[in-house]
Formats: structure tokens, C-alpha cells, sequence
């Protein structure tokens, strides 16, 4: 049940984009993120879907496995696309029921919504897919390095968030433990109505806190142990050196926003 | 009475790269009030077979029969399952929740939808059976020691009078005072309710002086299943999987290869004291009259 939550999770294949830079995975998230949003167009959209199933293609990554992802969404998913197909205003009305007003407008704001929101979670759980947590952190610390400068604490920063991520797998897999445990002990979290449902999560995250602040207890301790005080002259074992295929990914996220660029100038109805 | 599994396989996570096989055509009845020690190394999958065993996990194919009924069955109520087959997880201390050490236990038998008297009832036996006296009761489980907690934990899976009891791993942890007792409770509770009990171990030492059955797991497979003494004369094979049969089994071997006609059969210190002192007295090493010869 909790082992099929796939976002977060790291997905250990040998591919290119896997042995990417992270840092080059990090800025070409973020583009990919801010186009999402700058299209208005279902051409648009296609460009989109084609760099990113030409990335999911490379990274060797099932897209089976991708798509499960999507299912921890749907509720979300469903709420925000029904949110914007009846209740947008628009010149174009096709129905309307009691307080729900069918537009042409609304139907087309919510399958953009949907199709922005499953972008937005295929191409952000495929940069977990294929880069390590650590990868994901080192490449945030060395890429934010110079906000150090301005008093940022960025090793402080990456610590908590390789910490934070390191943590989702444990706790999903402790939460599982936990449900189990309580199952066999004759708990029920299907059946009933939401206060019963909302009553029954009781056994279950009372002992998730309590397991996760011992871990965390004990984590520090073991840390303290070996003499870690925060990034002052720390080195790494492996620092990130930029290769050949790290400037032809550059090379690739430029030609992706130069393909929009030039299209949002060339193209009317794009 | 029985459980019986038929060709269970379960597969983890299939048709990605963290597939896994965890039950390779699994096969076993486990008959009414047998003592049964299930021995594997860490992956080996028992700690799958017995989530299979209440219906926690459910195989990716074969068939599971309690009682002689399917439990994969479309109208089978599993709930029931849960009650009849009780299974106290490796840690179980962790699972603990309530404000007060009798409400924990009583956790179980309410879900159960006993009537109130009935629940308490329960609790109370259950809390005597496995050693905590009632001036414990009303304090909050979190102020206990590792194996008070976890005998908490065990009361809560007993109240709910389970047919069959299945524990994984209960000594882990444990210093070894504490293994012995609660192995001992776990031995009592054998003997004076009848109950089956199915004991996770990775340790043969553990279970050997208790069981009178024992199932090897090794890679998804039963790799030997019989009694303690059918199991151990394979110590040589147990080896080559990484486990090892008790201490003693050793002593007697070779003993035995040095000329001395002891029994190799021995698998605890008790029985190989027995049979070292008959040879010993049969040849007048020893004044037969001078009992209290210890081992």
C-alpha cells in the first residue's frame, strides 16, 4: 500500500541522465517548472511533453513506474481540474446547474490546470528518479554556494534537506510497519465515517512521531559523535566536476528554452 | 484445525528495478498447538511468510487455508483472520500508542467489539500472563523499560485470545535475561493454553530448548522443515546457508569423533549433560554416587 508511493524515491539504473551533473538536473528542473507555467497554448503543452518523454526515454526509467507517481495525486488532481472547468467566468457558457456554470473558457483552464499538474509531477519525480539524494544535495550546495556571501547557511541548508529526503523512505516503510502492527491488532482505517476514519490514524501517528523523533535523537547523537559541526571547512570526497555530457545538457536545456522562445516571437497561435 | 499454505509465492515491488522474490513456492501446514521455531537469515522471508499468514500481504499466487477455508476467498472476513491468527511484529514496543499501559492492551480486544467487561477482563489476563503486576497498569507505557514495553506489546496481541501466535523476532534487543524470560512466558503460554506458537528467529540457540518444530528459510525457500534434532543433523548443510546449529551440537560431534559414543543427537545443554554423564558412568569415570555433576 505505502510501498507503491513512487514521488521521492530514487530509481537505480545506469543511464545518462542518471550520471548527469546534478546540478545541471536541478537548473533544468527549475526552466522546466517556469515553462510549465509560461505556455498558454496546447501546442505549447506538446513541446513540453516531448522534451520531457525524450528526458524520461533516456533516463531508462519505466514509465510505468513513472506514472504510479501520479496516483498519490488524483484527489488533487480531479479537485483542481473540476475547480476550474465550473467555476470559471467566460463569454462562452455551454451549461448551467445550480451554482456550476459550464464555460468554453473553463473547460479549457481546466485541462490546462490537469495537464500543467501532471507535467509538473512527471518531471519533478523523474529528477528524484535519477538523482541520489546526495547527488540532489551536493548539487544544491555547490550551485547555491555563492548566497554564503550574503550570510545564507547553504551547507546548513542541503544538510537538512539530504537529512529531510533521506527520512521519506524510513518513515514511509515505518508507517507501513505501523498500519500492519495496528491491523493485526483488529484496527480498521477503512471503514466508518471521517471522524471514525480520523479517530483510527490515532495508533498510527502516535507511534510514527515518537519513532520519528527518536531516529532523529539518535541521528544527532550519532553525528555529534563524529565530531560534525556544520559546512566551515568541510571537503568532500567526490566534489561535482562539470564533463562533456554536463555542457551538452546545457546545451539542451538552451536549444528547449530558445525552441519556446523563438516560437512564443514566430508562431501567432502559439 | 490448521493453516495450510499451497505453492504461496510473493513477489515485492514486480516489473521494476527493486523486484524482488520473497516466497518461492512455499508450502506447510501447521497443525493445532505445535511449537513451531521459523529460522532464517535476515532477507530469507520469513518475516513475509508470516505477514501472509493473518492476511497482512497477499500472495502474488498459491492459496493459504485456515481451518480448511480459502482466505483469499471473495467473502472471507479477514478481520476474523486477525483475531484467530495474532502476530506481534519484530519491535512491537513501537507500536504502542495509548496514555496508560492497560488502555494499550485493551486496544485489540475493543476493535474486536467485546462488550466493556469482557475487554477488561481480557486486558487483565493478558497483562498477568506475560509478567506485569497490576501496580504497573495505570502508568504510560513510554516510562517503561525496552522489555517491559515490549511484554505491553505482547499483552495486546494476547488479549485478543488468538488460536495461533506468531512472533517475530521477540527476543531481539534483549539482554539475555530478558530473552529467557520472555521466551519462558511465550513456553508457558504454549503448555498451559495450547495455543500454536510460531517463533521468528534468526537464532538457533534461541529456539531449539523450546520448539518441536523447526522451518529453515533460506532465499524465498523452505530449506529444512522438521524437529529440532531431524534439523540439526544437518548442521553441515545449515552451515553452507550461514546459520548454525546450537553450540552444543557441536560439543557432541566431536565428542563423538574422538571416540566417545555420546549422543549427536543432543540439541540442548540439558540432554547433552545427560548423555555425557550416562557414558561417563557407564565407564566408572565418575562416583555414581555424586549426583550433582554440572556441565
Amino acid at each position: 500500500m505505502i510501498r507503491d508511493i513512487t514521488i521521492g524515491q530514487y530509481y537505480p539504473v545506469d543511464s545518462v541522465i542518471h550520471r548527469l551533473d546534478p546540478r545541471v538536473k536541478l537548473l533544468g528542473t527549475l526552466l522546466y517548472i517556469v515553462s510549465l507555467f509560461l505556455f498558454d497554448s496546447f501546442a505549447g503543452y506538446l513541446l513540453v511533453a516531448l522534451f520531457l518523454g525524450g528526458v524520461i526515454l533516456s533516463s531508462k526509467v519505466p514509465i510505468r513506474f513513472i506514472v504510479k507517481g501520479l496516483k498519490a495525486i488524483v484527489f488533487l488532481l480531479l479537485f483542481t481540474v473540476a475547480f476550474n472547468v465550473f467555476f470559471t467566468t467566460g463569454d462562452h457558457v455551454i451549461g448551467k446547474w445550480w451554482i456550476f456554470t459550464l464555460t468554453w473558457e473553463g473547460l479549457r483552464l481546466g485541462a490546462f490546470m490537469g495537464l500543467r499538474i501532471i507535467l509538473l509531477i512527471l518531471g519533478s519525480s523523474l529528477m528524484t528518479f535519477t538523482t541520489t539524494p546526495k547527488g540532489l544535495t551536493d548539487g544544491l550546495e555547490t550551485g547555491l554556494h555563492p548566497l554564503n556571501k550574503i550570510k545564507v547557511p547553504v551547507h546548513e541548508i542541503a544538510m537538512m534537506m539530504s537529512i529531510a529526503l533521506r527520512f521519506i523512505p524510513i518513515l514511509l516503510e515505518e508507517t507501513d510497519k505501523i498500519m500492519k502492527a495496528q491491523t493485526a491488532r483488529g484496527a480498521d482505517f477503512e471503514t466508518g465515517n471521517f471522524i471514525k476514519k480520523a479517530k483510527a490514524l490515532i495508533p498510527i501517528f502516535v507511534p510514527l512521531f515518537i519513532s520519528a523523533f527518536r531516529r532523529a535523537s539518535d541521528l544527532a547523537m550519532a553525528m555529534e559523535a563524529r565530531c560534525y559541526s556544520g559546512g566551515a571547512n568541510r571537503t568532500k570526497m567526490k566534489p561535482l566536476i562539470y564533463r562533456k555530457r554536463d555542457y551538452i545538457g546545457y546545451g539542451v536545456l538552451v536549444c528547449y528554452i530558445g525552441a519556446f522562445v523563438v516560437l512564443n516571437i514566430l508562431v501567432p497561435w502559439f | 484445525m490448521s493453516i495450510k499454505l499451497v505453492n504461496v509465492n510473493y513477489i515485492y515491488s514486480p516489473k521494476t528495478a527493486y523486484e524482488k522474490k520473497a516466497l518461492t513456492n512455499v508450502s506447510l501446514e501447521i497443525q493445532d498447538g505445535e511449537f513451531i521455531g521459523l529460522i532464517g537469515h535476515t532477507g530469507s522471508g520469513k518475516s513475509t511468510l508470516i505477514q501472509h499468514l493473518n492476511g497482512l500481504m497477499k500472495a502474488t499466487s498459491g492459496h493459504i487455508y485456515y481451518n480448511g477455508n480459502d482466505i483469499y476467498a471473495p467473502k472471507y472476513n479477514m478481520r476474523e483472520l486477525r483475531s484467530k491468527v495474532g502476530l506481534v511484529f519484530q519491535y512491537p514496543e513501537h507500536q504502542l500508542f495509548e496514555t496508560t499501559i492497560i488502555e494499550d492492551v485493551k486496544f485489540g480486544p475493543r476493535n474486536l467489539g467485546l462488550s466493556e467487561e469482557e475487554i477488561e477482563k481480557r486486558a487483565r489476563e493478558a497483562l498477568l500472563q506475560v509478567g506485569l503486576t497490576p501496580d504497573l497498569w495505570e502508568a504510560s507505557p513510554f516510562e517503561l523499560s525496552g522489555g517491559q514495553k515490549r511484554r505491553v506489546a505482547i499483552a495486546g496481541v494476547l488479549a485478543m485470545q488468538p488460536e495461533v501466535l506468531v512472533l517475530d523476532e521477540p527476543t531481539a534487543g534483549l539482554d539475555p535475561k530478558g530473552r529467557d524470560e520472555i521466551l519462558g512466558e511465550i513456553e508457558k503460554l504454549h503448555k498451559e493454553r495450547g495455543i500454536t506458537v510460531i517463533l521468528v528467529s534468526h537464532s538457533m540457540e534461541d529456539v531449539a530448548e523450546y520448539v518441536d518444530r523447526i522451518i529453515v528459510m533460506n532465499h524465498s525457500k523452505v530449506f529444512a522443515d522438521g524437529t529440532p534434532k531431524e534439523v540439526f543433523s544437518k548442521y553441515k548443510e545449515l552451515e553452507e546457508i550461514g546459520l548454525a546449529a546450537p553450540q552444543v551440537t557441536y560439543v557432541m560431534h566431536e565428542l563423538h569423533d574422538k571416540g566417545i559414543p555420546v549422543d549427536v543427537n543432543a540439541t540442548t545443554v540439558a540432554e547433552a549433560k545427560e548423555s555425557i554423564l550416562a557414558w561417563a558412568k557407564a565407564n566408572h569415570y565418575i562416583n555414581q554416587t555424586k549426583d550433582k555433576v554440572e556441565v
